[in-house]
């Protein structure tokens, strides 16, 4: 077929396919875009006057002709019926081209050609008359029939895949032509080159509205369809009202319905009663766009639209009775099948929002059954559950009519429909009704059963079509197992076929239906022919097999699988190497019988792909290791380690996973051959030069581990090992430099070194994050796919492998002993101790490594320098200084961080003095109780939240169930590496804590002073030895012991009143008033009188009191201000730093 | 907004994903708005693409449902090409792209690529590629790349009549071929 007309397009195509190669082209290409970019951009620069006019003539051909002697041109102009505007524009025409009108002729054309005589150019050569043309086109512009050839061969050029960074507003500015031809081509190549973020594309948006609600169909048709194609948004925002309009007032068919889904979304609301309106109309072309459109606005919003559901109805039985259709809409004998299944498509998002009433009977031209119907309307109002029933009769009875007429109609009709039939009714939940759901599942069987491989292809593919729609619906209605089972054997057929096609589809559909339950075991049976896909040469169908097997895999056959698997990751191309290491590292953990042989896999994999084997991957290798507790097990990975570093060449990753396992655990393998501290150094030793910098760290720490496993130490191998330390030393990359200089340290401290380096202590629990990413991944394809489905209802099963181990859930606690409190036989003490089980349990969270707070991944753990067992939060700042680089520590062994031993000294020795302490937190409420460089306990009011990896505080409940002046002794001890810390620590939970002051006014303070007459309610006592202070320093004394002086009440100034509510178990809230009297002339004695309701706690205030102003703590400590006549019932001071002395002062 | 919203109920997570999937496909800023009106397509298994190639990767015609910028589309052509030009006859005609699935079929040394939705039927596609060859074959009769090459832009008409916005508008091959007549009428 002959291009039409546009000869020049047809040449530049010609020329492109002649070029020989692809440079040749691109000149071709490039010398064409440059003859458009030069068209257009003279079509710019017109002068803007007379643009009128000019736009006028840019619509006009020329002609040019040769009377006789004279030369004349003539202007073919339409639409010029009005003789004013001829004279206007011959004067125009006569100054641009200085030329005369052919004054003869013109009555004889009417206005609509145009002589005129051009003296001045010389039109009777050719080359005269290009010069005219070139001259006419410069002035006027481009002529439409111009840009159309440029805007072609723009989209062309395009096609061929060349930028065309040009020329977008030419091809917009197309679509205002006003003819067709132009037009068409404007649409078209707007669409194409253009997307719904373009700016140019605002531009058009009022010409397509122009279009839209124009009188010219094939406009609106144009504009329509650009709209559907590419109509974003703004598009939807700006036109819909006149779509809506349209559809409104005119009968155009199908464009309008696809337009809307596409783009109106957003406007399309309360159109109902219009659409109402819409589908009472006669015309089936507009009730086919209806429908689109009422598809659309369904979907949106069904609820608006249930008036118009009647209306369908009423149409459908028109269909269905084929009355009242013309000719042009019936197909092949059946009344608009796009209609038709429009409708199919509006009820089932009717259905599909509410299950409610009717959809199906679209496909329906059983004529009997509208008479079954009897009166539609009525059928409207009935219930939802009838509503339901009723269509799936009516979708079974469309199968059946399909069925039966199948081969009267056109293959895709046919095929269309009855898989939209199926679709519709997979939106169902369930089909409920007995006779209905036999009736539909002879329906189904007979698709199953029925679709035989007939030689035709495309109607091979048309009745497989739909037959896998037949058993994606049997899926979802969850047949009886003989159905199910039948389903199973058929795609078991499928999967053996030689069609590829047929072959994948059975695989994909077999992985779906995984979903259903029963089947699992069927499609065991076809185990080895999946396997057999698998080595499909088609990348498509091994795909599926592997999704098909992943899916299938359990711990019957997980062994099987995932040795299949790895046997086929040698051979598979790269594109599924990763997926498929991926999905065998997952199966393996998922599923594995036993430790060893999931390390065994893991091994293997990263011995196969190690490429493709993620870091997650082998730190969860590591990992499980590290967390299982049988030796064998640990012993057996080792082994393996062992035997891959043997191989000539192995990934990285292997080197790092081995490197790591060997370090931990090569010392069991010690007596086997070729396993010896130094042959595995060294063949460790031989892979250092291959491997990155990430590895290094991981191999520095290794040497320090088998140089600390080495007992005896082997010089040699010590020395080899230092003179990599000390070569890392200077290493640029400061993780390895930190590494190298830390170890190097260490190792020079000899015993110590077994502490630091101890074992990996266990990982804490965590989701794998291989079956995280499987998830993840899984979530990104749309389907709910049968894998995802089972991966989920297998959780518990991916755990099977986590829960042999122990909850790793605490930290290891052994490393904090008990906190043992001695038993005492005072009260007060164990209440002390009630308040302690609460220390116990919370003191263990001192460790580095609290529970609460598992470091983000498991990256941190395992290139973590080392696990330094020591709390890293708590060390007090006038403690060491902690090792910021490592490179001081050459100066000063002693400034290590996590050397916690000083050459010299075995024991711990606390911070700060503890009696200190302890007299200082009498008086407050919170501070530091005990210190060493490993632990600190503070006292502190209670915490509200604890922070991660740092301090702890435990909070400590002392009740007082008696008054009395004993103490609660805390007898804590942990175990830091090998020493053993043990303090035996007074709490300072002292009477005065059990004080609430309370400020007596006069009137209440002598009725109360004058009732407790005497002893043993009221004691007096004349106390010497008093250390001297000012009264106003008593009174402060007092206050900060909780004994409010309350001035005014005693008339003598040198007298002192205070008083206080005490509390207890026996004595509830009892107030306590005390009265001191001094003596100015001697301040190292002063009589007190203590009064309360209760003679022990009047006694044991009195002697509380009296401690307290003969054994004040005063700062400088070594010469112990003791008072002359220290008794025994005060805590010798001298005693105070040994804690074993407090408790054996205080028993 | 509401109603999108209310719309996206209906199985948000999966909805939400195959948006999101979209995004991350075509690796593309955009509004919100505009992942909401995908969503409606999902109801409808929208036709993200179609692609007529020669064997040595040479656009015949290529036509886009979804919004891409141009260096994508070259992007996606170039290998949507390499994906299926190796192909053996005997290989399915089936391809993952991406996440989405592409349906081909080739005619001599033409290569018809449809791309889809996984969950898509498959067979139904395959077949409708057929319907418009058919089409086009009638048209032209007997079509062969040449006619494709010189009359592009006939065959763009066509496929708009063919597809929608993504969507097969019509099924009759004889009401294609009519329209078309009716149109070349008025050129």
């Amino acid at each position: 077929m002959a291009l039409s007309g546009m000869r020049g397009l047809s040449v530049f195509i010609s020329d492109i396919r002649n070029c020989q190669n692809k440079e040749q082209e691109r000149l071709r290409v490039d010398k064409e875009l440059g003859n458009i970019r030069t068209r257009f951009k003279n079509e710019k620069a017109m002068n803007p006057s007379s643009c009128s006019w000019k736009a006028f003539l840019s619509d006009a051909m020329v002609v040019i002709s040769c009377k006789g002697t004279k030369v004349g041109l003539i202007i073919f102009l339409h639409h010029m019926h009005n003789n004013k505007c001829q004279s206007s524009l011959a004067k125009f025409i006569s100054a641009e081209f200085r030329c005369e009108p052919l004054t003869g002729s013109e009555k004889r054309n009417r206005g609509h050609i145009w002589h005129l005589v051009t003296p001045s150019l010389p039109l009777s050569t050719l080359e005269g008359r290009g010069q005219f043309c070139s001259r006419f086109r410069r002035i006027v512009g481009l002529s439409p029939y111009e840009k159309k050839k440029y805007v072609w061969k723009m989209l062309y050029i395009y096609m061929l895949g060349y930028d065309v960074d040009f020329g977008h507003m030419e091809a917009v500015s197309l679509i205002s032509a006003p003819k067709y031809p132009e037009k068409q081509v404007g649409y078209i190549v707007t669409s194409c080159l253009l997307n719904e973020n373009h700016d140019f594309l605002r531009l058009a948006i009022n010409t397509v509205r122009n279009d839209i609600i124009g009188r010219n169909e094939t406009f609106q048709c144009l504009a329509l369809t650009l709209v559907g194609n590419i109509g974003g948004r703004e598009f939807a925002e700006s036109l819909a009202p006149d779509v809506q309009k349209l559809l409104l007032q005119t009968a155009r068919e199908e464009e309008g319905c696809t337009v809307s889904p596409a783009s109106f979304q957003k406007k399309i609301q309360m159109w109902s009663d219009r659409m109402a309106q819409l589908l009472d109309e006669r015309d089936m072309g507009v009730l086919t766009s209806s429908m689109s459109l009422l598809v659309a606005l369904v979907s949106n919003n069904h609820e608006a639209y249930w008036s118009c559901l009647p209306k369908c109805v009423k149409i459908l039985e028109r269909l269905a009775r084929n009355q009242d259709v013309p000719q042009e809409y019936t197909y092949y004998g059946i009344p608009s099948p796009w209609l038709q299944s429009n409708y199919s498509l509006c009820f089932e998002l009717l259905l599909h929002w509410t299950c409610n009433k009717g959809k199906a009977e679209i496909y329906l031209r059983n004529f009997d059954f509208w008479h079954e119907l009897g009166d539609t309307d009525s059928w409207c109002s009935r219930e939802q559950r009838e509503g339901v029933g009723l269509i799936n009769r009516l979708n079974i009875k469309s199968l059946w009519w399909l069925l039966d007429h199948g081969c009267d109609i056109d293959a895709l009709i046919n095929l269309t429909l009855q898989v939209k039939t199926m679709r519709a009714l997979q939106y169902f939940p369930t089909v409920e009704d007995p006779n209905t759901r036999r009736s539909l599942f002879e329906v189904l069987q007979r698709i199953l059963m029925g679709t035989d491989v007939v030689k035709n292809v495309n109607k091979n593919n048309a009745s497989h079509a739909v037959l896998f729609e037949a058993l994606a619906l049997v899926m979802h209605l969850d047949a009886e197992k003989e159905m199910m089972s039948q389903c199973v054997a058929l795609l078991g057929k499928f999967i053996a076929v030689r069609e590829p096609n047929i072959r994948y589809l059975g695989l994909e559909n077999m992985t779906r239906m995984l979903m259903v339950t029963d089947v699992h075991d069927i499609i065991k049976r076809h185990q080895a022919q999946i396997i057999t896909s698998l080595k499909d040469p088609d990348i498509s169908i091994r795909r599926r097999a592997l999704d098909l097997l992943y899916g299938m895999c359990d711990v019957s056959n997980a062994k099987d699988i995932v040795e299949e698997l790895l046997q086929y990751l040698s051979s598979a191309d790269f594109a599924m190497r990763e997926e498929l290491s991926l999905k065998a590292a997952i199966l393996a953990e998922k599923f594995a019988p036993d430790l060893s042989w999931y390390v065994d896999v893991i091994l293997q994999l990263i011995d196969k792909a190690g490429d493709f084997v993620s870091d997650d991957i082998w730190f969860r290798v590591v990992q499980f290791v590290t967390n299982n507790e049988d030796l064998q097990v640990t012993e057996a990975a080792s082994l393996k380690a062992r035997e891959y570093l043997d191989k000539p060449a192995i990934h990285e990753t292997m080197v790092k996973v081995s490197a790591y396992i060997l370090g931990e655990y090569s010392h069991l393998l010690a007596r086997r051959p070729g396993c010896s501290p130094k042959e595995i150094f060294n063949i460790i030793h031989e892979k250092l030069p291959t491997v990155s910098t990430s590895t290094i760290p991981i191999l520095l720490s290794t040497y320090a581990k088998i140089l600390m496993h080495t007992q005896p130490p082997d010089q040699e191998l010590q020395k080899q090992i230092w003179a990599i330390f000390s070569k890392y030393e200077s290493c640029i990359d400061a993780e390895i430099q930190q590494r190298a200089v830390e170890y190097h340290a260490l190792s020079m401290k000899g015993a110590a070194l077994m502490d630091i380096l101890a074992e990996m202590p266990k990982f804490p629990e965590r989701q794998s994050s291989l079956i995280k990413k499987a998830e993840d991944s899984e979530a990104d394809t749309a389907e709910q796919s049968a894998i995802k489905l089972r991966a989920q209802q297998q959780t518990s099963n991916a755990l099977v492998l986590t829960d042999q181990r122990p909850a790793n859930g605490t930290p290891p606690v052994s490393q904090l002993g008990l906190v043992k409190v001695p038993n005492m036989s005072n009260a007060d003490q164990s209440t002390a101790e009630q308040g302690l089980t609460h220390a116990n349990g919370a003191l263990t969270v001192v460790d580095p490594q609290p529970p609460s707070t598992p470091s983000p991944d498991l990256l941190g753990d395992l290139l973590g320098p080392l696990a330094i067992e020591g709390p890293s939060g708590t060390a007090p700042p006038q403690s060491e200084p902690r090792v910021a680089s490592g490179l001081e520590v050459g100066a000063n062994e002693d400034a290590l961080a996590i050397a916690p031993v000083e050459e010299q000294a075995n024991t711990i020795q606390p911070i700060g003095d503890i009696a200190e302490r302890f007299h200082a937190l009498c008086l407050k409420d919170s501070g530091v109780l005990y210190e060493d460089p490993y632990i600190q306990m503070e006292l502190s009011l209670v915490p509200e939240t604890i922070p991660p990896r740092a301090q702890v505080q435990c909070p400590l409940e002392v009740i007082n169930l008696q008054p009395s002046r004993d103490l609660p002794v805390l007898d804590f001890s942990y175990k830091f590496g090998t020493h053993m810390v043990n303090v035996k620590l007074r709490l300072p939970a002292v009477l005065n804590k059990f004080l609430q002051p309370i400020m007596v006014s006069p009137e209440e303070f002598f009725p109360q002073w004058r009732s407790l007459s005497g002893p043993p309610l009221k004691l007096q006592e004349v106390v010497r030895g008093v250390r001297p202070m000012l009264l106003a320093e008593m009174a402060n004394l007092f206050n900060s012991l909780r004994l409010i002086v309350c001035p005014g009440l005693d008339p003598n100034a040198n007298n002192l009143v205070a008083s206080t509510t005490f509390y207890s178990e026996s004595t509830r809230a009892m107030l306590c008033l005390i009265r001191i009297e001094t003596d100015p002339a001697d301040r190292t004695q002063l009589r007190m009188t203590i009064a309360s309701g209760d003679p022990a706690l009047t006694f044991e205030l009195k002697e509380f009191i009296k401690e307290q102003l003969v054994s004040i703590p005063v700062p400088s400590r070594p010469p112990a201000p003791m008072p002359p006549q220290a008794r025994p019932t005060s805590p010798p001071l001298a005693a105070l730093s040994d804690p074993g002395a407090i408790l054996a002062g205080l028993l | 907004m509401s109603h999108l919203f209310e719309f996206a109920t209906i199985d948000l997570a999966s909805k939400n994903s195959v948006a999101e999937q979209h995004d991350r496909l075509f690796n593309r800023s955009k509004g919100r708005a505009r992942v909401d009106l995908r969503l409606i397509h999902q109801l409808h298994s929208l036709i993200r693409f179609i692609l007529l190639q020669n064997r040595q990767g040479k656009t015949r015609l290529a036509k886009y449902y979804i919004p891409l910028e141009e260096s994508e589309k070259h992007k996606v052509e170039y290998e949507v090409h390499r994906l299926v030009v190796n192909r053996d006859p005997k290989f399915t005609n089936f391809v993952e792209f991406r996440t989405h699935k592409v349906i081909y079929r080739r005619y001599a040394g033409l290569f018809f690529s449809l791309c889809v939705d996984i969950t898509d039927n498959e067979l139904a596609y395959l077949e409708s590629i057929h319907l418009f060859v058919e089409i086009l074959d009638h048209f032209f009769s007997n079509v062969c790349e040449l006619d494709l090459v010189f009359n592009f832009h006939k065959v763009y008409l066509i496929l708009d009549e063919f597809i929608l916005a993504g969507e097969l508008q019509e099924t009759s091959k004889k009401a294609i071929i009519e329209r078309m007549g009716e149109l070349e009428k008025q050129e």
